[in-house]
């Protein structure tokens, strides 16, 4: 029985450092994303900005999505 | 946060603060979690201020105002100028018997004052080697990410008068 809980736990662990890893990954695309908004914004360019943000706001609910499961799996792991 | 947890009869403090050792490895995790998503989030508010500031932004209107006499600079000559704002430096730049252009002398870079070079036929920020075109400004060489901003010259009879500023 302890054998089987610490094999669900070590699980949700793996897939909470994936989930994690894909979080890191967004938040990347995210930062870069935002540095080359500003870029073309103060550039004088105003036509991206409008996709961009829109793109932004994207990634950010992938990530609050991510959290969620990561929470989920993270209750679920832990449960007696 | 309170209001993306469901609700359940564990006090929030068993959540977040681990009673066993091998919980720690998740609280951690979560944490850490909630901390890029939170980063995140930052990122896109940062978005939206751009747009924001994109949105509301006012065309800007730009005064005529005179910066020399047509023949006062000999070709491949140079006069220096302030325009729109007595803060904003600006060079022209004789580059043939009729032709006139002008520049912001600011760099793009990290705003060094830009040179004209006759020799080279460009213009060069001494700062950090960026060399920009004197045809349209665009960058030749250097860290320089965008073109130097050009003045719109107008001839007024026999004055060369400054009425705007291109930004590329």
């Amino acid at each position: 029985m302890a054998n089987l809980q610490r094999s669900k736990q070590r699980r949700g662990l793996v897939v909470i450092d994936a989930a994690m890893t894909l979080v890191i990954f967004l938040l990347v695309v995210q930062i870069w994303l935002l540095s080359a908004t500003l870029e073309t914004f103060l550039a004088g360019h105003t036509v991206p900005v409008l996709p961009a943000a829109i793109f932004s706001g994207l990634l950010f609910l992938g990530c609050l999505a991510l959290d969620l499961f990561v929470t989920r799996v993270d209750r679920e792991s832990r449960k007696p | 946060m309170p209001f993306l947890r469901s609700p359940s009869k564990e006090p929030l403090w068993k959540d977040e603060f681990s009673v066993f050792t091998s919980d720690e490895r998740y609280v951690t995790r979560r944490q850490f979690t909630k901390f890029l998503t939170l980063t995140s989030l930052g990122m896109f508010v940062g978005n939206l201020w751009i747009l924001a500031k994109a949105h509301f932004a006012k065309t800007p209107s730009f005064p005529s105002v005179a910066v020399g006499e047509v023949g006062e600079i000999p070709v491949r000559g140079v006069k220096l100028f302030a325009y729109p704002t007595p803060q904003d430096h600006c060079i022209l730049i004789r580059t043939g018997e009729e032709e006139y252009v002008a520049y912001s002398q600011k760099c793009t870079h990290l705003s060094c004052a830009v040179y004209f070079s006759a020799k080279d036929d460009r213009l060069e920020c001494p700062c950090h080697q960026g060399f920009f075109s004197v045809k349209d400004g665009s960058v030749l060489q250097g860290p320089p990410p965008r073109p130097l901003p050009q003045i719109t010259l107008a001839r007024d009879s026999a004055r060369l008068v400054a009425i705007g500023v291109k930004r590329s």
